[in-house]
């Protein structure tokens, strides 16, 4: 029977060196959040890096002994005897950097100014991301890893470990991806950062110092977010036309489920993200584009990967659709790569990645059991 | 490996060769070139089931749609592309094949001979024909497109192909005498 990695504990990693990012800023020192289940085995050759994608964190499974209900995002596939075994497997999650789960990130205090960064803190990257995360390998003495999987924006992590340091990566595992964002996927974002910036509370980024969150700018972007995670389809079965009250109100207060869902999710979300950490993530995924420095070229750009690669779509997935996700497969074939593809009919949409699908897991558990360690 | 076309087809693969394996199944073929003729390359499916069977069995697999056609593959980027009893199921059979004499230097086919006498036999009798190669009912099959030894020859043909060779089967046994009428599996060997 598959269980619980049981009771975890976050650590904390600290770098007393710069940390230069991809736009040229730098910034004195840095921390990583990062939490770590199974055992490093003696070889060191059994070592998976999870990477998060928008709103989760270093906790993907477990919980916490304080907060028994606070279990990890993907704790549905890490654990003993789950996909991601750990008891096979020692599995690394780990906050970004620029996070806001503890890692440095705009809510940190700038050593230069004593207070939090705010709109100071650098713009950042995949690239950034990964470079960080490498700095974190060299720290938990990891010189190769078995695997690196994410989802999503989380995938964008995992390919661009391939391609920025392809001797410490054996598997990529890319899922719900996509090697760049269309002009539309640009655009939700953007939708979403106007929300944050134009909110009264955002104070150009300093609202830390005014002792106020731009919350009305964050639950409206989360509600944006939330649109395109999911498809019209399972949108539509989730919720329907159902509505929370007996007749129509003819008001502006919530008659549909799905807008009742929509104020939920943003509400909710505003409490505990941080808008500076949001505005970077979504321009992170804006400027992610390997194929950038050659051309547009995916295939020159893939042509530095030595991992073997595992990549999945999902048909219900309109955000990250799997026309993206063939391109890359089609890269890695041009490169005569080992790659395996897997393009589900699951109904979830981009969100299916976190779901919990027999097809889905059975064939990330038949990839990690043919891993050697 | 129990399928007979599969076995004549491991005995064309050369050593070490580039193999695209179309409608790969389990992959069992594909395990078998890699263990046997260090042969290597991908698997192409579209079934569920199937592409996880081919990942518990460590091969590479991709889950693509055949009618949609091989736009993932470059121009000769195999030594030999594989249709292993798949051809009658494809609607688009002419398009593929274009497809696949684009992608691989060589191109293995197998496929049902629906010239065999008792298939004949049967739709002399009025009857559409149900055999060992063939099991499914008429109305409930995934074949749509089955042919004769000559229509594939003809097809070939039609498309400029060079037949390279060819084994007829019947039980697992080479057909030498009258193929067209006691074989009942047909292997091709062409190249554009």
């Amino acid at each position: 029977m598959p269980g619980s990695v049981g009771i975890v504990e976050a650590q904390r990693a600290v770098f007393e060196q710069p940390f230069r990012f991809r736009s040229g800023a730098e910034i004195p020192r840095f921390e990583l959040m990062y939490e770590t289940y199974g055992r490093l085995n003696a070889a060191r050759s059994n070592a998976v890096l999870v990477c998060h994608a928008l709103n989760a964190s270093h906790h993907v499974a477990g919980s916490y002994a304080s907060d028994p209900d606070n279990v990890g995002w993907w704790d549905n596939l890490v654990g003993p005897g789950k996909p991601l075994d750990t008891d096979r497997f020692f599995v690394i999650g780990n906050n970004y950097i620029g996070g806001c789960f503890g890692s440095t990130g705009p809510a940190s205090v700038n050593p230069a100014t004593g207070k939090p960064y705010g709109a100071d803190f650098p713009v950042v990257t995949v690239e950034d991301w990964v470079a960080a995360q490498a700095r974190l390998a060299d720290h938990l003495g990891i010189e190769r890893f078995a695997a690196v999987i994410g989802g999503s924006l989380g995938a964008m992590q995992a390919l661009q470990w391939a391609l920025a340091c392809p001797e410490r990566v054996r598997h990529s595992l890319v899922i719900a991806s996509t090697p760049k964002l269309s002009a539309q996927n640009i655009a939700f974002n953007e939708v979403a950062r106007q929300a944050i910036m134009t909110d009264p509370d955002f104070h150009g980024g300093h609202y830390y110092e005014h002792g106020v969150v731009p919350r009305r700018g964050l639950r409206i972007a989360r509600m944006i977010g939330h649109i395109t995670y999911l498809s019209d389809d399972a949108m539509m079965e989730k919720f329907g036309r159902v509505l929370r009250r007996a007749a129509p109100g003819f008001d502006f207060d919530v008659d549909f489920e799905i807008e009742s869902y929509l104020r939920y999710q943003g509400d909710k979300f505003s409490t505990y993200f941080d808008a500076n950490t949001y505005l970077r993530i979504t321009k992170a995924l804006d400027y992610y584009d390997p194929a950038g420095d050659f051309g547009g070229d995916l295939s020159a750009a893939f042509a530095r990967a030595r991992a073997a690669f595992l990549v999945v779509s999902f048909k219900s997935d309109w955000r990250f659709a799997p026309a993206r996700s063939r391109a890359m497969v089609k890269a890695l074939l041009d490169n005569r790569r080992i790659v395996s593809y897997l393009e589900l009919d699951a109904p979830g949409g981009h969100d299916a990645f976190l779901l919990e699908d027999p097809r889905y897991h059975g064939a990330l558990a038949a990839y990690f059991g043919n891993i050697e360690l | 490996m129990t399928r007979p076309d599969l076995e004549a087809i491991a005995r064309w693969v050369a050593p070490g060769a580039r193999v695209l394996d179309l409608g790969c199944g389990d992959g069992s073929l594909l395990k078998h070139l890699w263990d046997n003729h260090q042969a290597h390359g991908y698997g192409v499916e579209i079934d569920d089931a199937e592409v996880l069977a081919s990942m518990r069995n460590d091969v590479n697999v991709l889950q693509l749609d055949l009618e949609s056609g091989l736009a993932l593959f470059h121009d000769a980027s195999f030594d030999y592309v594989i249709l292993s009893e798949t051809l009658q199921t494809i609607h688009r059979i002419e398009q593929l094949t274009r497809e696949m004499l684009r992608v691989g230097r060589e191109v293995i086919v197998s496929f049902p001979n629906f010239g065999h006498w008792r298939d004949r036999l049967q739709v002399l009798l009025g009857r559409m024909p149900v055999s060992e190669e063939l099991p499914h009912q008429w109305y409930d099959t995934p074949n749509v497109h089955l042919c004769t030894l000559a229509d594939f020859e003809d097809l070939c043909a039609r498309l400029g192909a060079r037949i390279l060779e060819r084994a007829v089967l019947h039980r697992g046994r080479a057909v030498r005498v009258l193929p067209n009428l006691f074989g009942s599996i047909a292997v091709y060997r062409v190249t554009a």
